[in-house]
Formats: C-alpha cells, sequence, structure tokens
C-alpha cells in the first residue's frame, strides 16, 4: 500500500510518508525519504492487537500495539486498503498452527552442527551437577521417563533420595496437575533447597499420606534443619477460595515439622489489567508528571514487583541465612511459582548473574519446568485471559537489581530486552508450547534454531561493562534493602517505553566504558608487543635491526571514543504556543535522524530485533545509520588498524 | 532543627539528614537542645561561621575575584560590539539587587538605562545575560514592567529591548506567570508587555510556580521520602501528592522554551516573572545549560552560578535560611536554588558524558547555599555583600574548590567536551527523583558507590595504559634511531 503515513507519537509535526508491505512473516513500512529509505520492520508474532479508527479527511487510521511495547500508527489513504490490511493483519498475526511461525522459516545460514551445537549451549544435566546434585541426598528420578507421572515436567527431574517412586506417584495424584514437589535449587554449602510443587488437593480436610512422606523426605535431604518452609505465593484469600474447588493449601497440623507462609502474589489476570493499565499510562500523549504518577501507582506495577521480589528475598534468606529448605508452589506450580524460585535462585548463587548462568536459569525454572510459554505470550492463536507478563515481570525484577547492584550482573539492560523479545518473536524455538512433552514432540531441536547460541555470539554486545568477576557484589548471596525501600522500585522507560528513544539518556554510559575498555584492552596487546620488541632491541643492542617502527597516528585511537559524544538531538515540544508561530526551524527534516542517533549506538547488535531488518532478508539496518551520526561507537576499523600495524611492524 | 524529649535530641539538618542524640541526664539534655537552638538561629549575620572560619588550606587563586563580569564582557567582545558594560548602577542607587556592573545594548546610554530602571519593578531593568554566538541572538532578564492598569508605556524600554533584535526578526518575551496572575499585576501596578507597544515581541506565559509553593512541596516530598512505611502505593502517590516533579518538569521546559526560541527559531528572547529574582534566574541559567557547553564544564558552571544567581540578585539568604525542616512558617523561605540544581542533575543524567563535574558537586553547591564556612551565599545581593565587607571578611568557597585536590573528587570520569546545544526529554518517564539528595540518608549507597569507583578505575587504568604505550613507543623510536644510526656507523 503507498502513501501510507507513519505517525511519530511524541510529535505530530513527524509522520514520515512510505509505503506498506505484508508479507509472509513481517509487515513492513519503508519510506519515500531520498537517501536513506528508513524501513521499519515488524515480525506478525509481535502484534499484540490491531486497532482500526474512525476515518478522518487525511485518512484512515491504523494503530498497531506490539508485544515489545512498540506502538505503530499508521494512516492509510483508502479506506479500502486499510480494511484489506486490518483483515489480513488479523490473520496472519494468529497463527493457528505452530508450523506457521516465524522460527520454521527462520534461517540463519547455519548448518546443521552448529545448530546442533547451538541447542547444547545450555545443559541442565550439567548445571545440576554444578549445583552438587545427584549426591548423599538427592537423586535423578526416572518416574516422569515418558511424561506418565506429570506431563508439564521435564523428564529428569531431581527429587530427594528417601523419596520412592511411589511416594512421588502418590505425592504427584494429590497435586495440582499432577506436579509433585521435585528440586530448583540446591544450595552446596548448606545443604538447604528449594523445591517447587503446585497446590495440594487438600480441600478442607483431605489427606495425602505419600505428600506428607514426600514433605518429609525434603526435610530430611537437609540434614542441618529440623523443619521447612512451605511458601505459598498466592494472597492468602486466593488459597482458600481454593478449597472450595477441592484444591488448597497444606494444613500445619496434618504435615509434621514445617513453617507455611503465605506471600501475596496477585493472579496473572490481576497482572494482565496491570500491565494494561501501565502501558495505558505509557502512551498517553504528553501526560502530565501526575497524569504518570498517579497512572503508574492506579496500575499496581510496581507493587506487584515488589511483591515477587520480596518472596524472592524471603527464600534467599530462608536458604542462605537460616539453612532451611522452603517449599514453593502457587495454584498450578508454573506461574508465581517460577518466578519466586528464579528470583531467589538469583539471589542466592552468582553464577545465575552471569550471562550463561542466566540462561541457564531460564531454561531450568521456566522452560523445563512447563511455564506455558504458548499461552502466556499468545504465539497461537488462543484464549486471551491466558495471556499474562509472567516473565517480563521475572525479567523487571532482574532489572531492578540490576539497578540497586550495579556491578553484581555480568549482562546489561539490552540482555534482558532482547530477551523479552524474542520470548514473544518466535524467531527461535526456546520459547515455543507449554511443555517439554510438546517441544519434543514438535522436534524443535531438529527444525529450529536455539536464541542462546544467538545470544552468546554477540555477547560482546551484552556485557556490563561494570562486571568484574573478582568483585564483591559478584560473590555470594544478594541483599537488596528491605526496610524502606518503596522508592528503590523504579518505572523501567528502557523496556516499556523502549521504542521512544527520545524519551532515553541521549548518552550510554554502558556504551561509553565498553569502548573505554576495549581501547584498553588493544593497549594491553600494543604494551605486550613493544615490550617484547625493546627487550628483542636491548638483546642485539648493536645488532642489524632494520625494523621500521610504523609511527601510528595515536589521534585514530584517540579518536575511539570522542565519537561517543557527537550526539546531536532534538527539542522536543516544549510549547503548544511554538507551533502556531510560524517555525523558521533551520531543518526538521534530519531531526528524525538524529533522534534515531540516540539508539545506543547499537551497531545494529541484534538486527532482526527492535523495528528494523532481518538476517534473512540481509536487509542493513538503516535506522541505526543517521547521516549526522558520524562514526558510531568503537570504530572498529580504527583499532583493528593500529592493531594490525603492530602486529606487522613486529 | 530539632525536638528534643526526654533524654532525645533529634537533630534535623539543612542537608536533610536526620540525628538522633540519647543524652543521659534530662538537664544536660534541655542544656545541650538550647544551646544548639541559640546557635543554630543567630540573628545576625556577622557572628556566623564564615566571618570566624579560618582557612586550612594555600589560597592560591582568591575566588572572590574568579569570575568577574569584566572577564565575561572581554570574552563576549571577541565575538560582537553590539554590547557595552555600563556601570550605572555602580552604587547601587539604580537597581539595589543589581550587580554594580551590566551588560546591556551599546545604543542605549546610562540616562536611558535610569528610565528604564524606573518602569522595572524593583529597578530590575534588561539586562545580557547570554549571547548565543552561533546566531548572534540574546536572552535578556528583567523584573515586570510596571504598566499598571492604565497602560504605562516607557519608550526607552521599548528601544532597550528592540535594540537586541535583528532588522525584520521578532523575538520572544517568556513570561513565568500565567496570564491570568499577568493580568492581576497589573492593579498592583505591575504588569506584562502589551502587543500594541512592543509589536515585534511575542509574548509566551510559561507558568513556573512562585516560590512559596515550591517550599510547600519541599516540605511534603521531605516527608515522603522519610516515611519508613512499607507500602508502595502511598509511596507513588506522596511523590506525586509532593508536586515536586511537576515543577521540575515545567521549569525544565520552559528553560528547553527559552533555548528552543534562541537556537532554532533564531529569536532574541526576555525573560520575567514579577520579581525577576527566581524563576527568571531558574530559567535563563538553564537554558545555558542547554545551550552553551562552556556551562558544563566546572569552571564555566562556577561562573554561571556566579553570574545567574549571586550577582543577578537570588536572595539566597532569605531563600535558603532553614531548608525543609523548619517548625515555624518561614515567609522567605525557598528551595528555588535547589530546584535549578536538581534540573542540572536531570540533564546530566540523560547526557552523562556532557557535564566535566559530577553529582558530587552540585550536592556540595546545595550544601553550601544552606550552610556553609564561606561566605559565598551569604546576603541577598552583591549590595548587601558589599557592606557586609564578605570578599574582604571571609573565604570565597571558589578559593577552596577550584584547587586541584578538590576539584579531582568533583570530576566527571565520563566528560567529554560536547559543543552541541543538548535538548533534554521532558516526558514523566524521563525524569526521576534526585536520590542524592532525598534519599541521601536513606538509601543503601555503597553498592552505588562502588559502582561509580568501577567506573573511575575503567578510565584511569585506560589512561595509564595510554601513557606507558607512548612511553615504550617513544623509546622504542628512539633506540631504532639509534640503531640506525650505529648501523650507518
Amino acid at each position: 500500500v503507498e502513501n501510507v503515513r507513519l505517525l511519530d507519537r511524541l510529535s505530530s509535526r513527524r509522520a514520515v510518508v512510505g509505503t506498506l508491505y505484508l508479507t509472509a512473516t513481517h509487515v513492513i513500512f519503508v519510506e519515500n525519504g531520498s537517501e536513506t529509505r528508513k524501513e521499519t520492520w515488524v515480525l506478525h508474532s509481535q502484534i499484540s492487537s490491531i486497532e482500526k479508527q474512525a476515518t478522518t479527511a487525511t485518512g484512515c487510521p491504523l494503530l498497531i500495539r506490539c508485544k515489545n511495547f512498540q506502538v505503530i500508527h499508521l494512516v492509510i489513504p483508502q479506506e479500502r486498503d486499510c480494511h484489506d490490511v486490518y483483515i489480513s493483519l488479523i490473520r496472519l498475526a494468529r497463527p493457528v498452527k505452530y508450523e506457521e511461525l516465524y522460527c520454521f522459516s527462520f534461517n540463519p545460514k547455519l548448518d546443521k552442527e552448529e545448530r546442533e551445537q547451538g541447542w547444547k549451549l545450555v545443559d541442565l544435566n550439567e548445571e545440576y551437577n554444578r549445583m552438587g546434585v545427584p549426591n548423599n541426598y538427592w537423586q535423578i528420578s526416572d518416574v516422569n521417563r515418558d511424561y506418565g507421572v506429570c506431563d508439564s515436567y521435564p523428564t529428569e527431574v531431581y527429587v530427594p533420595k528417601s523419596a520412592t517412586a511411589h511416594i512421588i506417584v502418590g505425592s504427584s495424584k494429590f497435586r495440582s496437575r499432577r506436579r509433585f514437589p521435585a528440586l530448583s535449587y540446591y544450595c552446596k554449602g548448606n545443604n538447604a533447597s528449594i523445591c517447587r510443587s503446585s497446590q495440594p488437593l487438600s480441600g478442607f480436610s483431605a489427606r495425602c499420606l505419600e505428600d506428607e512422606q514426600m514433605l518429609q523426605a525434603i526435610r530430611k535431604a537437609n540434614p542441618g534443619s529440623d523443619f521447612i518452609y512451605v511458601v505459598d505465593t498466592r494472597p492468602k484469600l486466593n488459597a482458600m477460595a481454593n478449597r472450595a474447588a477441592g484444591k488448597g493449601y497444606e494444613n500445619e497440623d496434618n504435615y509434621s515439622n514445617i513453617k507455611f507462609q503465605f506471600i501475596g502474589i496477585e493472579n496473572i489476570h490481576v497482572m494482565r489489567n496491570s500491565l494494561q493499565k501501565m502501558l495505558e499510562v505509557c502512551e498517553l500523549k504528553s501526560p502530565s508528571m501526575s497524569d504518570f504518577l498517579w497512572g503508574l501507582e492506579n496500575s499496581g506495577w510496581l507493587k506487584h514487583i515488589k511483591a515477587i521480589m520480596d518472596a524472592g528475598i524471603f527464600i534467599a534468606k530462608a536458604v542462605a541465612e537460616e539453612g532451611v529448605s522452603v517449599l514453593v508452589h502457587c495454584s498450578d506450580g508454573w506461574d508465581r511459582t517460577a518466578q519466586v524460585c528464579s528470583v531467589a535462585s538469583l539471589l542466592l548463587d552468582p553464577y545465575y548473574r552471569t550471562m550463561k548462568g542466566f540462561m541457564v536459569l531460564i531454561e531450568k525454572d521456566w522452560v523445563s519446568f512447563g511455564h506455558k510459554f504458548n499461552h502466556r505470550y499468545g504465539n497461537l492463536d488462543g484464549d486471551p485471559k491466558e495471556i499474562s507478563p509472567v516473565i517480563d515481570q521475572f525479567i523487571e525484577c532482574v532489572w531492578q537489581l540490576m539497578e540497586q547492584f550495579p556491578c553484581a550482573f555480568e549482562f546489561n539492560e539490552r540482555f534482558l530486552i532482547h530477551i523479552q523479545h524474542h520470548i514473544y518473536s518466535c524467531q527461535f524455538g526456546n520459547f515455543l508450547c507449554n511443555s517439554q512433552k510438546e517441544r519434543r514432540e514438535l522436534k524443535i531441536k531438529e527444525r529450529t534454531y536455539s536464541l542462546w547460541a544467538h545470544l552468546w555470539k554477540n555477547r560482546a554486545d551484552y556485557l556490563n561493562p561494570l562486571y568484574r568477576s573478582d568483585h564483591s557484589q559478584t560473590q555470594g548471596t544478594l541483599h537488596p534493602q528491605i526496610a524502606p525501600c518503596n522508592f528503590l522500585y523504579k518505572f523501567w522507560s528502557g523496556m516499556y517505553n523502549r521504542f521512544e528513544k527520545g524519551l532515553h539518556p541521549r548518552q550510554s554510559v554502558t556504551d561509553y566504558l565498553m569502548a573505554v575498555k576495549e581501547e584498553t584492552q588493544q593497549l594491553e596487546e600494543e604494551l605486550e608487543v613493544l615490550q617484547e620488541r625493546l627487550a628483542n632491541l636491548q638483546k642485539s643492542q648493536s645488532g642489524n635491526n632494520k625494523v621500521k617502527s610504523k609511527q601510528q597516528d595515536r589521534s585514530k585511537q584517540f579518536g575511539l571514543y570522542t565519537s561517543n559524544n557527537s550526539l546531536a538531538n532534538t527539542p522536543q515540544e516544549y510549547s503548544s504556543d511554538l507551533k502556531s508561530f510560524p517555525s523558521r526551524s533551520p531543518s526538521q527534516g534530519d531531526e528524525d535522524s538524529a533522534l534515531i542517533l540516540t539508539q545506543d549506538n547499537l551497531k545494529s547488535s541484534d538486527p532482526d530485533l527492535s523495528a528494523n531488518s532481518d538476517q534473512e532478508s540481509g536487509v542493513e539496518d538503516l535506522s541505526c545509520r543517521s547521516p549526522s551520526g558520524g562514526g558510531c561507537l568503537p570504530s572498529e576499523d580504527s583499532g583493528k588498524d593500529s592493531d594490525e600495524a603492530v602486529f606487522l611492524a613486529g | 532543627r530539632f525536638v528534643g524529649s526526654l533524654g532525645t535530641i533529634v537533630i534535623k539538618c539543612k542537608d536533610l539528614r536526620i540525628i538522633q542524640l540519647d543524652i543521659p541526664g534530662m538537664e544536660e539534655c534541655l542544656n545541650i537542645a538550647s544551646s544548639i537552638e541559640a546557635l543554630s538561629t543567630l540573628d545576625s549575620v556577622t557572628l556566623m561561621y564564615p566571618f570566624f572560619y579560618r582557612p586550612m588550606f594555600e589560597v592560591l587563586e582568591d575566588g572572590w575575584s574568579s569570575f568577574l563580569l569584566e572577564q565575561e564582557f572581554e570574552h563576549l567582545s571577541s565575538v560582537t560590539n553590539e554590547w557595552r558594560l555600563s556601570c550605572v548602577n555602580k552604587d547601587f542607587s539604580v537597581c539595589p539587587s543589581y550587580p554594580p556592573v551590566v551588560i546591556v545594548p551599546k545604543s542605549i546610554d546610562d540616562e536611558a538605562l535610569r528610565k528604564v530602571a524606573l518602569f522595572r519593578y524593583s529597578g530590575r531593568f534588561p539586562v545580557l545575560s547570554y549571547y548565543h554566538k552561533k546566531n548572534g541572538m540574546a536572552m535578556l532578564r528583567s523584573s515586570q514592567p510596571l504598566t499598571g492598569t492604565n497602560g504605562r508605556r516607557c519608550k526607552e524600554d521599548e528601544k532597550l529591548i528592540n535594540a537586541t533584535l535583528r532588522s525584520g526578526r521578532r523575538g520572544f518575551v517568556i513570561d513565568t506567570r500565567p496570564l491570568n496572575v499577568a493580568q492581576q499585576a497589573r492593579a498592583k501596578g505591575g504588569g506584562f508587555e502589551q502587543e500594541v507597544h512592543y509589536p515585534q515581541w511575542r509574548r509566551i506565559h510559561k507558568y513556573i510556580e512562585r516560590f512559596h509553593i515550591v517550599q510547600e512541596s519541599f516540605i511534603k516530598l521531605v516527608e515522603a521520602c522519610n516515611d519508613q512505611s512499607h507500602n508502595m502505593d502511598r509511596w507513588l502517590s506522596k511523590l506525586e501528592a509532593s508536586n515536586w516533579l511537576t515543577h521540575i518538569k515545567e521549569l525544565l521546559t520552559a528553560a528547553c522554551l527559552a533555548a528552543q526560541c534562541i537556537d532554532r527559531e533564531g529569536a532574541s528572547v526576555l525573560v520575567h516573572g514579577s520579581e525577576g529574582t527566581d524563576s527568571t534566574l531558574q530559567v535563563t541559567s538553564l537554558a545555558q545549560i542547554i545551550l552553551d557547553p562552556r556551562c558544563r564544564t566546572i569552571r564555566g558552571f562556577e561562573a554561571l552560578v556566579v553570574r545567574e544567581w549571586l550577582q543577578a540578585g537570588h536572595p539566597f539568604q532569605q531563600r535558603c535560611a532553614q531548608s525543609a525542616y523548619s517548625n515555624s512558617k518561614q515567609k522567605w523561605e525557598a528551595p528555588v536554588f535547589l530546584l535549578f540544581l536538581e534540573c542540572v542533575w536531570q540533564i546530566h543524567r540523560q547526557f552523562p558524558c556532557s557535564f566535566e563535574f559530577n553529582e558530587h558537586f552540585l550536592i556540595l553547591l546545595f550544601e553550601h547555599a544552606y550552610a556553609s564556612q564561606f561566605g559565598t551565599f551569604l546576603g541577598n545581593n552583591e549590595s548587601e555583600r558589599a557592606k557586609l565587607k564578605l570578599p574582604q571578611k571571609t573565604m570565597s568557597l571558589w578559593s577552596w574548590v577550584n584547587r586541584p585536590e578538590e576539584l579531582s573528587r568533583f570530576q566527571n570520569p565520563l566528560y567529554e567536551a560536547n559543543s552541541l546545544v543538548i535538548w533534554p526529554s521532558v516526558a514523566p518517564q524521563s525524569l526521576q527523583l534526585w536520590e542524592g539528595i532525598f534519599l541521601r540518608w536513606n538509601r543503601p549507597s555503597r553498592f552505588l558507590e562502588e559502582a561509580e569507583e568501577e567506573r573511575i578505575n575503567i578510565i584511569k587504568y585506560n589512561k595509564e595504559l595510554q601513557a606507558k604505550v607512548n612511553v615504550l613507543r617513544r623509546q622504542l623510536a628512539e633506540m631504532e634511531t639509534d640503531g640506525e644510526v650505529q648501523e650507518e656507523e
């Protein structure tokens, strides 16, 4: 469709005209602009909702909201075209079969071996070994070999050694969806563990001997402690209501040596509405400070984030400080339980705060234990009531921790944002389906690629420059402040206003420091070479050393990170009064590009990401290349240049 | 400030810290409390610490004469000859709150200035605040014109501000009051520039909250920050109810607008509210941070504070007497300067590599504006400072800060000079509470400090390596030439 206008939410002046294309996998908008022909690519699987608004004099507006929080506002001149686009998008955005998803057609041009290698990057067996199991207390159980006991659990689960197959099966029958207690995290230092399950089917008075034995077994697996905590992450009221349906929570009288604890995290429906409300606030056109703060509070989003964090902190404290094992559950044990277990693991174990460890953590607590990715993130057309930002909340918890502990994480904010993006993108097979069983049936590993390998390949872009493996923040347990800490939780504009670059800091400290570090590394190498040559020269003092040292242009190297600052940007609309005034502003035109430059000089680290282009098509990421941008970040060329020169000379 | 009871003294400091002392004897406690009370509420300025403070450091450069307007004018003269220094106020008779020398358009003589002063509130006639070298546009500041209800006019005033316009171009008057307040001001003899008399000027009312409202907001915010309750919702609604961030947003918006008029519209700007000593200065000084890279250096920022706040007659002694915890209601108290510093911090946060100074430097200025061993922020204007003989009797803050060993603490390791205009975002998502001030005493700061240390170390290590590599290169080059020489021999 031609002559479509793409509107900028922040400024009505910055609309661009271009052509809209629909392909099998993407919506593509190509600007008519003479030189750059900026392109916007949106994966169909990212589309969250499409809204057709009332036709105006200028055309028919179409609003596309994406799951990665991008909002695209198009105006299509012809009502009929708009309707066609609308109908096609509705169909394209809601695939009914897994085979329609992008990951089955996505081909990053890797051979079979590389693909297999990619899937092997994260290995859960290795991870359990790292934790220290199996050992004297824990063993791997094969009761769920062919998903016979619980179809949403993995085939290999770790259980206490004293829990026999009989106990496990018995316990599973007493738990929702037969999700029996299984090991999530084991603390080598003091034998305390985090186990997870679903709610017991206790109703008002039902008991199950095997289930009670199961909890006993978990306690016995930690000989240092004479009780375990059972943490129900639901609000008490919800848990009680469940009793009427024959479900519920553990009665302290029936289970010996447990301490029972409610932690009120709301259910997926509350969370979905909360996010919805918060996004409405983000979408407001020029909100006042009060509108924003009031809306943020009203959404309750940060309150929910804090509840999840509090639960994680409680469990981490129990395990690390009290040395007590914890059993965590909610209703089905695949949403709140996953959130809380993974937050607690992250606090407890520095390994999960590394890039590799974080991948393992998601694989362990989310993917393997049957978090329903397909339902929660609406990959296939399904029940809208099943959709909820469960893992988004976990990812935000990590970000909140990163804000409080800037040196504790090996990865940076961009890493989190890209993972969130790909949970919805369906470009990689990792997050397809609702369980390991379904993924095996679909032969995901043979037919699609792994996101982890892709992220690992580009890990240089995701490093936190402040991370040092020998830093105090990277050792042991993290202790976030609990007492007056409300103000510690902040709105994450980097995520929820991700595509409105104008709102973000115009200079990225992370990128700047990464550039400095890169240069430092080059200097180190050069230093070594110079020292060596100096030593050689001294040896053959009188010798016939004819090496012509190519004196390097130092300015080239120093130029490395000055480019970081050459940021032009553009004023926002500070006054509505000004608009009516004949604008004599020199060049509104190039301002757009200046704005985009703030894209943290992304070097298009992940081209398929963001709204840009994708690897398959090989279209270059034009939006990053702004005319006024000059040399983007670490001008690798100049860096390599000098390196090579050194080596040649040596 | 303190509340004493049962052997406990709670000292609430102007830097927002709260100290609690438990003192065994009741009588002793009361004595201590009354002493502190008496000593913290001295009547006479001359009894204050700066008059007794004896510096323990060697003065390398006297801060009292570090930032003279004459130097600024010299700098200006190198690019334009349209302006002149006027000494019309040398004995503070034309305008008591102005410094003895001001910069005005060359074509306006002192006689005209005297007439204009009579037409402006408190005699604050329009003077040059900032000259934008890029396009020769000027920013002026003044107080409101005394048009009154009958629409008085002053030909000299019109001539003065028109002298800053290029022929055929228009200018903007940014009035920091809403239209209705400006209209009401006429009844009290004040007013605003009417279109009939100022046809080349377009008036924009960009409302910035008056100082006493801001003070209320300040008190509410500090209360909210000290609230230990555990409820997330209450925190956000209290933050919202304080309106503090709203003031920040309004102020930044007004400053951006002024900067936009100058840089993007290519127009001259006149800024004023009623008195021209509070919101006017906030706008003009922030606009300079946005427009002028010099103001983002340490020295440039100090010069800006001296020029646009101290010399321009912001009544520091009235505004910065008690800070947020005052028992009695202080009529003139207001965190006007703090609001300015916070806006600088907000811009700093958005452009972390464009400022030579760091957050600690801004916090330092906040502290010294309220309580200091230095005389810099004493008095309400230059006239009072001259009467108190501050330059002779007290030490200047700048004498201390500008010593190399002190300066190093305030340097931003990430600084790379950025010669461009920096346009901050004023969207609510882009603005944050300044934790370094408001949560300074109740947030865990260890991890953040460690991060700062880490940043410094990364840069330091890089610089050291650079130096080492350079030395080796030179050595190598020397040895090689030596080698060649030997060979030739």
